[in-house]
């Protein structure tokens, strides 16, 4: 049953010392700012965290990472300008990270989700990222095993939500959003408005409430850093 | 549009403009981030190309500016775009299907090193300190039906980068089928053979030279 919270720190309030939290956002686009800030706030701890990137920045994830409050990160990209944050962890050998090719994190996301125990892809065959991966010749290609991303929580944002979950989002910030949401154990949502069932157009849903625990509107929500 | 000249090394515009001349009519193409990028000034609406861009749309527009900007509406290199008339917004896992299931006609990617099997490196320069950030490049060297690489011919230290065998880790196997660079365009044949499809502003044997293996001629 979808659980409608007043405030950020309420929706968040369930994540424990050693979850895994996957986190939406590509860039600024569909970064759930203001559930990540809450999540700094809340204290949790050892935590593993999937995201596409590894912070920028000082702030959000990046701040989260300098806290010392991430023990892993699962992610495709690491390495970017402003990742300096990431960068002074790792090097220091105080966050294990584990590269994924892009649309191998997003599919072991979706297998996650759809209760797929594995798949085999050409993506990261010979490559060093594939190291220790089961390899089979399938359809004439060689093909690498890889196994689903699960998670405890998920926090990411749309734009709106309905009182039965459905969401809707906005332009390039979707990226993760539905995925991460069915993925998760408990999906943790932030949006910019809440409407009463049946003022969606159920046309136009694009994640159906079932995959969708907690809801919480920001009413003008901050642009994250790129 | 430039006019151009083909009797000395292309600068990457001039590159681009012949990128963009040998994409099909009517293709589905993801540019990649940095020089690749540029293909999209030359390619004009009778063409008729659509543009992908991994973080989930169809029918990417130009760079947005001052009031067109929208944190919501980013490219794959995070930079603000614009929409086209009959572009679409997916989640991460349909991008990267639309991808992974050879769906898209074509990908122009950058490279540190190529050789004459294919192989591609673009992602890591083996330093043993550098942190590995691969991001799509995986994905779209292998997926898509097409992979054309766009590079100089040879690195800012002279060394070659097309080459017998790559040294730096790959990011995929036999996936390039052609590599279009300042000095020539070379289609990878798949038998271990580089033919040169065309010189800029040298000849065959000058390109030899900083190619080392044997090349066919066109």
């Amino acid at each position: 049953m979808l659980n409608v919270v007043e405030c950020a720190a309420a929706a968040v309030a369930p994540i424990k010392n050693g979850s895994t939290v996957m986190i939406g956002g590509f860039g600024v686009a569909g970064q759930p700012v203001e559930l990540i800030d809450a999540l700094i706030e809340e204290g949790a701890t050892d935590l593993t965290v999937v995201n596409n990137n590894a912070g920028n920045g000082d702030v959000g994830l990046a701040k989260l990472i300098s806290l010392g409050r991430v023990r892993k990160i699962i992610c495709s990209f690491p390495r970017q300008a402003d990742s300096h944050h990431f960068d002074a962890k790792y090097h220091a050998g105080e966050i294990e990270l584990e590269a994924v090719p892009q649309g191998n994190l997003a599919e072991r996301i979706r297998a996650a989700g759809a209760g797929i125990g594995a798949f085999f892809t050409p993506t990261g065959y010979g490559t060093p990222l594939a190291e220790g991966k089961e390899v089979r010749e399938l359809g004439g290609k060689m093909q690498i095993l890889e196994l689903p991303i699960t998670a405890d929580f998920s926090l990411t944002k749309a734009v709106t939500a309905d009182t039965a979950g459905n969401l809707v989002y906005r332009k390039t910030a979707r990226n993760f959003g539905p995925i991460m949401a069915a993925a998760a154990t408990h999906s943790i949502v932030q949006v910019s408005n809440v409407v009463q069932r049946g003022q969606l157009d159920p046309e136009v849903v694009v994640t159906p409430g079932i995959y969708v625990d907690t809801v919480v509107a920001i009413d003008s929500p901050a642009v994250g850093q790129a | 549009m430039t006019r151009m000249t083909r009797d000395r090394a292309l600068s990457p515009e001039e590159l681009a403009e012949v990128v963009a001349a040998d994409i099909p009519a009517g293709a589905y193409v993801n540019l990649g981030i940095g020089q690749p990028t540029l293909v999209s000034n030359y390619l004009t609406p009778e063409d008729d190309v659509t543009l992908h861009t991994e973080n989930g749309m169809l029918g990417m527009g130009a760079q947005a500016h001052g009031e067109e900007v929208d944190p919501d509406l980013i490219n794959a290199g995070k930079i603000p775009v614009k929409e086209t008339e009959g572009c679409s917004y997916f989640h991460h896992a349909d991008s990267f299907a639309m991808m992974r299931g050879g769906h898209l006609d074509c990908c122009v990617l950058g490279a540190f090193q190529v050789d004459r099997n294919g192989n591609l490196a673009n992602w890591h320069t083996g330093k043993p300190d550098a942190i590995p950030a691969v991001g799509g490049a995986m994905d779209l060297a292998t997926g898509a039906k097409q992979t054309f690489v766009m590079m100089t011919l040879t690195a800012k230290n002279g060394q070659p980068k097309l080459v017998e065998e790559c040294t730096m880790p790959l990011t995929g196997v036999g996936c390039v089928s052609r590599i279009y660079t300042d000095q020539a365009v070379f289609l990878i044949e798949g038998d271990g053979s580089v033919v040169v499809r065309e010189t800029f502003g040298c000849d065959v044997e000058a390109v030899q030279e900083l190619v080392p293996f044997a090349l066919e001629r066109a």
